[in-house]
């Protein structure tokens, strides 16, 4: 992908974009191909359904799940700044934290393990009450699991789990009860997809 | 309490030592002895009839005690050796302190000197070489098939690329570094090499390069290094094994002839592929002839340990047929057959496979080492120092460099980078070993053959003794991070599925084929078409997730039973609160609440009622059936269930009541027979399978069914209220149902 200055005047704020996410010109060049080959209308935004025509997802079990995350809460279409905003939780880590430390005015980047763990809880946390009640739990289950399992077996599980992970007792799992949770998965091995770098 | 005992200990373990040492000594002394007293011994018998025929002589008396050693030769020699291995196994655990200093392998490669030193001052006694038919024959296999058959895969197929680098690149790198080097080394005037020439230096460097799993696991094992590093070094250790008979062969051959031709080495590139793919083709094929069978074995549980063994044996010895890897053949079996062969076999065949693998691996370990010790003192030396000296040396050197060299492009396209330390601890990592010996002993006998021995044996030596002793200090002093001892958590399996699933759906979006969408493409195959061929019945379908509560919960209802039911046990035990339940806490404090004489009454009744059946079955014991039951089928079902019911519900209330101890035994004893009869009970209730990781819980499941006291698991039960009640129960039952104590960690 030649990162010619021509594709990214096609792209609206493009080193805006880049400076945020951590994304060098030619993988933006490459999102922005792949968000205009899901724009199936060409309206500059993705629907819902440009979505649904990627076809692995509709055998996603959580792929509504996904494919919600992308929107925010009320709207119906994500433009490509926010589509790529998404994405850049996935960038692999950088192996020089530089950024970090010197702009310090600057936000964490969207790759840090914080914002990826934030990431994940909103799409367990589907009333965006800031908790992992247990029904919420109990849906993911019941998608995971496609149906093969009774419903009691599925309360146990979810019992269990908000037993192991409730430290404060209040039935539900908080963002610093699920962070503690995963303290021992490697999330920024788990959460990086290699195309992104 | 806790500081007196090792005082007394330490005398007692030294008097203890000693009177091992004056043991096998003497054991010694009676088998070398005993061969001297052959011919005697073994004529006694024709004595006799000679003399008998010679009936005008006196007649001899009967003989009421005769010596025939000749006999039972072999196999009592074997026995006593495998007896003096594990004894001196024994032994080095019992002192503590040594065996936290110097790693086994070491001990027991100097227990092997001292051996092989006592039977070469002992004329007239042979000491036993580590042939190689041996060593490839029957002491490898059990190692390298305990290594693959538990080898996490999650870890490993994660980190093949950089394994499969090292493994191949690094070795290559090593032979021809090592043969060169060598070669120079014996240009050089003055250390009389001057008749090594080029090949044989690279059969040398193919047989010395190879990093030894055998070695790698005797001293890993032992310091508990962190995941990722142990699986690099260890897969280094097992894939290599490809490109060293490759290379052994290839060099062999051509050291006759005295040069090796460009078509001769692109044969050679050919037949690595050949070896490698052939040799895991074949163990797959094996594997899946293993999962096939063990979905039939449903009636005759007592032979499936067997077929897992076997089938892998014979992967082993088919690949070996062929020339083909068969380390990896082996490896390749186990890997396959896993998943399916635990879905299937019962809980006890499980335990079975793991303890004898272990068992036999340990056996083999502890007999190698010895053994390489005794070969050692044996052996034809040719001690050449230049030779020698720079062997290790360049040995040390090529290691590093390769290690070094090839993790700055590994680097490049890992996600998670080997930093310095890994780098340093994966070169220093590279221990060699049996294997090295046995290859350099079968090559044909010349003087070099004696000089690249000592070189090797000193190799060997200088790697398991230095490197071996001062690895534990080093990652200590690196503070190189350790293995995680992680409990499973239930949230931790929820979240990682649950990010498969969503880095798939992320990769699908962005159009991106990568690992995750191979891999769940790869599960989804597995699962519908792959499973319902080798795995029996309704567990085809069971799934991940089901299957690793339930282990989880067996795991808890065992350690509870084992902890013996004193501590006060919470509404769902989480794994937080089972941390309290520790065995060593005083049995006594019962922080339950009383329950009243009646209540207590009506259990013990219970009880005993169930119990006397218990009795009966036990009688009925079949060499072939672990247990016949003729109780289930009969009219008292209905008797049977009520008594469960009210049971189950009592118990679930009162869990800790039965404190009595002679009630918790018994009452294990009864899940021994319910072991092979698979009632049919609930598919709800128990998952169905698809079981990527270990099974052993549904066929607890399974268990429970059968002993009429166990609450009863079926649905046609009015289910219980409470959620918690159903937790209680299905935790106590599983817990009662379980016979043996298994303190299994979770290998994954």
């Amino acid at each position: 992908m030649g990162s010619s200055s021509s594709d990214m005047s096609h792209i609206p704020d493009a080193q805006e974009l880049m400076q945020e996410t951590g994304f060098s010109a030619a993988h933006l060049a490459r999102l922005h191909e792949r968000f205009e080959f899901l724009d199936k209308d060409d309206r500059g935004e993705l629907s819902p359904e440009d979505f649904s025509t990627v076809s692995e997802l509709a055998m996603n079990p959580i792929g509504d799940r996904i494919i919600a995350a992308f929107f925010s809460p009320g709207q119906q279409a994500v433009d490509f700044p926010s589509f790529v905003r998404i994405l850049a939780h996935f960038r692999p880590t950088d192996a020089n934290r530089s950024r970090n430390g010197r702009n310090g005015a600057q936000q964490e980047p969207a790759n840090s393990r914080t914002n990826r763990l934030k990431f994940v809880f909103q799409l367990y946390d589907q009333d965006r009450d800031g908790k992992i009640s247990r029904e919420d739990l109990l849906e993911v289950l019941r998608a995971m699991l496609e149906m093969q399992v009774e419903e009691e077996q599925l309360q146990s599980i979810a019992e269990r789990a908000i037993q192991e992970a409730d430290l404060d007792q209040d039935d539900a799992i908080s963002f610093d009860e699920f962070r503690k949770s995963l303290e021992k998965v490697n999330i920024e091995h788990k959460m990086s997809i290699r195309f992104l770098e | 309490m806790a500081e007196l005992r090792p005082a007394r200990c330490g005398s007692s373990a030294r008097l203890t030592a000693a009177f091992l040492c004056v043991f096998l000594l003497v054991f010694l002394r009676c088998a070398s002895a005993s061969r001297d007293v052959v011919h005697p011994g073994g004529s006694t018998q024709e004595d006799f009839l000679q003399q008998h025929s010679n009936s005008t002589e006196h007649r001899k008396a009967f003989p009421v005690l005769a010596f025939n050693y000749e006999h039972v030769r072999k196999p009592f020699e074997i026995s006593l050796w495998i007896l003096l291995a594990l004894l001196m196994k024994l032994g080095f655990h019992i002192i503590p302190r040594v065996s936290h200093v110097v790693p086994e392998s070491c001990l027991l490669i100097v227990v092997g000197l001292l051996v092989g030193g006592t039977i070469k001052a002992m004329e007239g006694a042979e000491a036993p070489v580590l042939d190689s038919k041996l060593f490839f024959l029957y002491l490898l296999p059990p190692i390298i098939l305990d290594a693959g058959y538990f080898l996490p895969i999650r870890p490993f197929t994660e980190n093949m690329g950089t394994i499969l680098v090292f493994a191949v690149l690094g070795t290559l790198w090593n032979v021809f570094f090592m043969g060169g080097t060598m070669f120079a080394v014996c240009q050089i005037e003055g250390a009389g090499l001057g008749d090594v020439d080029l090949l044989s230096c690279l059969l040398f460097g193919s047989i010395i390069s190879a990093v030894d799993p055998v070695a790698v696991l005797a001293v890993f094992e032992e310091i508990h290094i962190n995941e990722l590093l142990h699986i690099l070094v260890f897969g280094e250790s097992l894939l290599n094994d490809a490109v060293t008979v490759v290379l052994y062969h290839l060099f062999e051959e051509f050291s006759h002839e005295g040069s090796v031709s460009i078509g001769d080495a692109l044969l050679g590139v050919v037949c690595f592929f050949v070896v490698s793919l052939g040799g895991i083709m074949v163990g797959f094929i094996y594997g899946i002839l293993g999962a096939f069978t063990s979905r039939f074995t449903s009636h005759t549980r007592v032979i499936e340990p067997l077929f897992v063994f076997l089938y892998s044996y014979m992967a082993y010895l088919s690949a070996e047929v062929f020339h083909l890897s068969g380390i990896m053949s082996l490896i390749a079996c186990g890997v396959i057959m896993r998943p399916y062969v635990e879905a299937n076999i019962s809980h006890k065949s499980y335990t079975t496979v793991k303890y004898f693998l272990k068992m036999w691996s340990s056996v083999s370990e502890t007999l190698i080492f010895i053994f390489l010790g005794v070969s050692t003192v044996a052996g034809p030396h040719d001690w050449n120092w230049t030779f020698v000296i720079f062997t290790v040396f360049l040995c040390l050197v090529s290691r590093v460099l390769g290690v070094i060299g090839l993790t700055s492009i590994i680097n490049k396209f890992r996600i998670v980078k080997l930093t310095k330390k890994d780098q340093f601890i994966v070169a220093y990592g590279g221990l060699r070993g049996a294997i090295a010996f046995s290859l350099g002993f079968v090559l044909t006998d010349s003087k070099m053959k004696h000089m690249f021995l000592t070189a090797i044996i000193t190799v060997i030596f200088f790697t398991v003794f230095v490197q071996g002793m001062t690895i534990r200090p080093l990652v200590e002093l690196l503070a190189v991070k350790k293995k995680k001892e992680s409990k499973g958590s239930i949230n931790e399996e929820i979240h990682t599925q649950f990010l498969d699933h969503l880095l798939t759906g992320i990769e699908d979006i962005c159009g991106h084929y990568g690992h995750h969408h191979w891999k769940d493409k790869l599960n989804r195959f597995n699962k519908k078409y792959v499973k319902k061929c080798l795995i029996a019945g309704e567990r085809s379908t069971e799934p991940q997730l089901i299957s690793f509560y339930n282990k989880m919960e067996l795991k808890q209802a065992m350690m509870l039973v084992e902890s013996g039911n004193a501590a006060k046990l919470p509404t769902v035990a989480s794994s937080v609160s089972m941390q309290n339940i520790q065995p060593r806490e005083p049995p006594r404090r019962r922080v339950i609440p009383s329950v009243s004489k009646s209540r207590e009454e009506e259990i013990r009744k219970i009880l005993k009622a169930n119990l006397q059946n218990t009795r009966q079955r036990l009688r009925s014991y079949s060499r072939h059936d672990l247990m016949i039951d003729p109780f289930e089928d009969n009219v008292s079902e209905v008797r049977l269930r009520k008594q469960r019911v009210a049971m189950e519900r009592r118990m679930s209330h009162y869990l800790t009541v039965p404190a009595n101890r002679q009630e918790a035994p018994p009452v294990r004893k009864v899940g021994f027979e319910s072991e092979h009869q698979v009632f049919t009970y609930d598919d709800s209730e128990s998952p169905g399978d698809r079981s990527v990781q270990t099974k052993p819980s549904s066929a607890a499941v399974r268990l429970l069914n059968e002993s009429p006291q166990r609450p009863d698991q079926s649905d046609a039960e009015p289910k219980p209220k409470a959620q918690d009640d159903q937790e209680e129960q299905l935790k106590l039952s599983r817990c009662l149902s379980d016979p043996g104590p298994n303190q299994e960690e979770k290998e994954s």
